[in-house]
């Protein structure tokens, strides 16, 4: 499975601004073995960057145990009109990045 | 100009390429910038906790980790974690009896709330642990999470 595009939601919430994000990848631990006992190889996304604006608020670093089609949520500090970017980064090198204005 | 360009990338790549062939560069550092590396690497929660620094970490009831009491499936286990510890700068999330104890690392500005929820795998059941890097100092807390279903095998 390869990775594909990703959705995010952002609601204001009095000063801040809950992101809800949900990523396509396929998070390959590179511990499992595919039917004919080869081990599958490790492919999962290792930083999560978030900026508002354009300035990084939060950073994420994770490992393969995060599940497939990884789910992210988390608050900052914004207002409507910002515009909150989030990008990940795998340990392939791929990468995705996507921009949501706060309304 | 652009063939000169393109010449060049060609033989960054190449350089590069030589690098990871010599063993100089190994792919998987090459692409993960991952601050905590060694962490990750740690197989054991106890190694793990040690190399993010956290050993000796105190018990604190102002880290809400919430995770269901039972998990169905061990493959998406939701985690809910918030630091209600003032400068709470990372809080990181380790699953005890997984291949690799730590899971994930969230590190925060003042810009963001030290709160997020995310879902990881669990291979079995196992105490779900959550560090918390407030005002220079370590403080944890821990759940057990019982697996109907583990989440890693193939």
């Amino acid at each position: 499975m390869a990775a594909g595009p990703m959705r995010i939601r952002a609601k204001i919430d009095g000063e801040t601004v809950n992101v809800r994000a949900l990523m396509s990848h396929p998070m390959e631990t590179g511990l499992r073995k595919d039917s004919s006992g080869n081990t599958i190889p490790a492919h999962y996304i290792t930083e999560v960057t978030a900026s508002v604006n354009g300035k990084t608020v939060l950073t994420a670093e994770w490992s393969g145990a995060i599940s497939t089609n990884p789910y992210f949520e988390f608050d900052v500090k914004a207002k409507a009109g910002d515009k909150i970017t989030l990008k990940w980064v795998d340990n392939k090198g791929e990468s995705k990045e996507e921009t949501i204005e706060v309304k | 100009m652009q063939r000169r360009e393109v010449l060049k990338a060609g033989v960054g790549l190449g350089v590069f390429g030589t690098l990871i062939a010599s063993g100089l560069v190994q792919p998987r550092l090459a692409h993960a910038a991952r601050q905590m590396e060694n962490a990750f690497q740690a197989k054991s929660l106890e190694e793990a906790l040690k190399a993010v620094g956290a050993s000796g970490a105190a018990a604190s009831n102002d880290i809400v980790l919430t995770a269901p009491d039972i998990a169905e499936n061990g493959a998406v286990v939701p985690i809910e974690l918030e630091s209600k510890l003032p400068n709470t700068e990372m809080i990181a999330l380790f699953v005890e009896k997984n291949p690799n104890a730590l899971s994930a690392v969230f590190h925060f500005t003042p810009e963001a709330l030290p709160r997020v929820k995310t879902r990881v795998k669990m291979g079995q059941s196992s105490d779900v642990v959550a560090v918390v890097k407030a005002g220079g100092k370590y403080y944890m807390t821990k759940k057990e999470v019982k697996v109907t279903l583990g989440g890693c095998g193939g």
